[in-house]
């Protein structure tokens, strides 16, 4: 339990301005304001934000457990900070500083405030910076979930955007592979193409794996599987672009796939579709 | 109790599943199913289950097994309109069908049923 003393917080209370003056001077002197991703105004309203947070919540609240009801207001001011910075690309060292270099003026004025008094000084210079060290590492661990929040949605979009299922033909559909297959991507890919078939009423897929770098029994099983569930829903499935590695590498594993029809390229699996088809494609002379 | 009807449809049996299937009911229709092919001596059993969302791995056996036991009986079958969602199911869950035709709606299963009977 450290509650600040009355006299800290009037302190910081009365010479708010100047903390704030020497603050954004601090923070100016460090370069963080000469980012072009974030204007000095906005960084001067949120200082100004801050401070008055932590003096409302020092007040009342234990300095050295952050998780408690009256820093609430305080937190959350803090990750919706870090998560504007994380969208904006700025890194995890700058939105740090931005509580760190508050410090400096805080013990300059706790300086003043108990010059008389080394004992006093020493013990609230202590409760500050271990208040400020908690509120700084707040911020980082919410500006890296911010971060990570990012990455797993352009993640999701990159799956999306690596699986789109093309008409080739009336009632022909293809879906060019591109990257590695894994359960999550197969996953993806065998909805959307199921979901299509069932939307245009398509009787063949295609599914074109000259994109996928390496076949492994994984891989293999993966595609097998979305062959059965297209089978099941009453289409027909041909897996083309067999390169000649992958081929040699299937039949040293020794994968069975059996009952599926298999064509070297696209060309030759769509030339199959269109017979099946009943459809025969001549030169026009 | 309820029961799924059995629609005849020329030489051909019509089984068109609108319910949530649960085990009781799919017993029923193994039976029904069976009686009817005996009855009208059908050449063809269609099996439609697009309006079917949800399925476990007995529900899957049992279409499985409706289809073997109407091939007996001389009946070709054919399951129409699986859902994606009752596919990755089923899949996932091992069940293969092998042996069991499928087609994508009624349309195509009819005609499929028509081929595979005139090559008999």
């Amino acid at each position: 339990m450290s509650i600040l003393k009355q006299a800290t917080i009037d302190a910081i209370k009365q010479n708010e301005s100047a903390l704030l003056t020497a603050w954004i001077a601090g923070l100016e002197q460090e370069g963080s304001l000469s980012d072009n991703r974030i204007t000095r105004d906005e960084v001067s309203a949120q200082a100004k934000d801050f401070l008055r947070l932590l003096v409302a919540a020092s007040a009342v609240g234990d300095a050295a457990d952050l998780s408690r009801g009256e820093w609430a207001e305080s937190r959350q001011f803090l990750e919706l900070l870090s998560r504007s910075r994380a969208q904006r690309g700025l890194d995890s060292q700058h939105t740090a500083r931005f509580i760190f270099s508050l410090k400096r003026p805080l013990f300059d004025q706790l300086q003043t405030t108990y010059a008389g008094d080394p004992k006093a000084l020493s013990n609230e210079v202590w409760a500050v910076s271990e208040l400020l060290d908690l509120l700084g590492m707040h911020t980082i661990r919410a500006f890296q979930k911010s971060r990570e929040e990012v990455i797993m949605r352009q993640q999701e979009e990159l799956l999306e955007l690596s699986t789109p299922v093309v008409k080739l033909w009336d009632g022909v559909l293809a879906l060019p592979m591109i990257g590695t297959l894994d359960s999550q991507r197969t996953q993806v890919v065998m909805e959307s193409l199921l979901q299509r078939i069932v939307e245009t009423g398509s009787d063949i897929a295609i599914i074109d794996i000259t994109g996928v770098p390496t076949v492994d029994t994984l891989v293999a099983q993966h595609l097998l599987k979305t062959v059965t569930a297209i089978r099941l829903m009453g289409a027909d499935c041909i897996i083309s672009g067999i390169r000649p590695q992958i081929a040699q590498t299937i039949v040293h594993l020794g994968l069975d796939l059996g009952g599926i029809v298999t064509k070297a390229n696209l060309a030759d699996a769509l030339a199959l579709a269109l017979k099946r088809s009943g459809l025969t494609v001549t030169r026009a002379e | 109790m309820d029961r799924i009807p059995i629609l005849r449809m020329g030489d051909f049996l019509l089984v068109t599943i609108q319910v949530d299937m649960h085990d009781q009911l799919a017993m029923t229709l193994q039976d029904d199913l069976s009686t009817r092919i005996n009855e009208t001596s059908a050449k063809g059993v269609l099996i439609d289950i697009s309006a079917l969302d949800i399925v476990d791995s007995f529900i899957g056996r049992m279409i499985g097994m409706i289809s073997g036991l109407s091939r007996i009986m001389d009946a070709e079958t054919v399951v129409v309109g699986m859902q994606p969602a009752v596919a990755i199911t089923l899949v996932e869950l091992g069940l293969t069908l092998q042996g069991v035709s499928t087609a994508l709606n009624v349309e195509r299963g009819m005609q499929l049923l028509r081929e595979r009977v005139q090559n008999q």
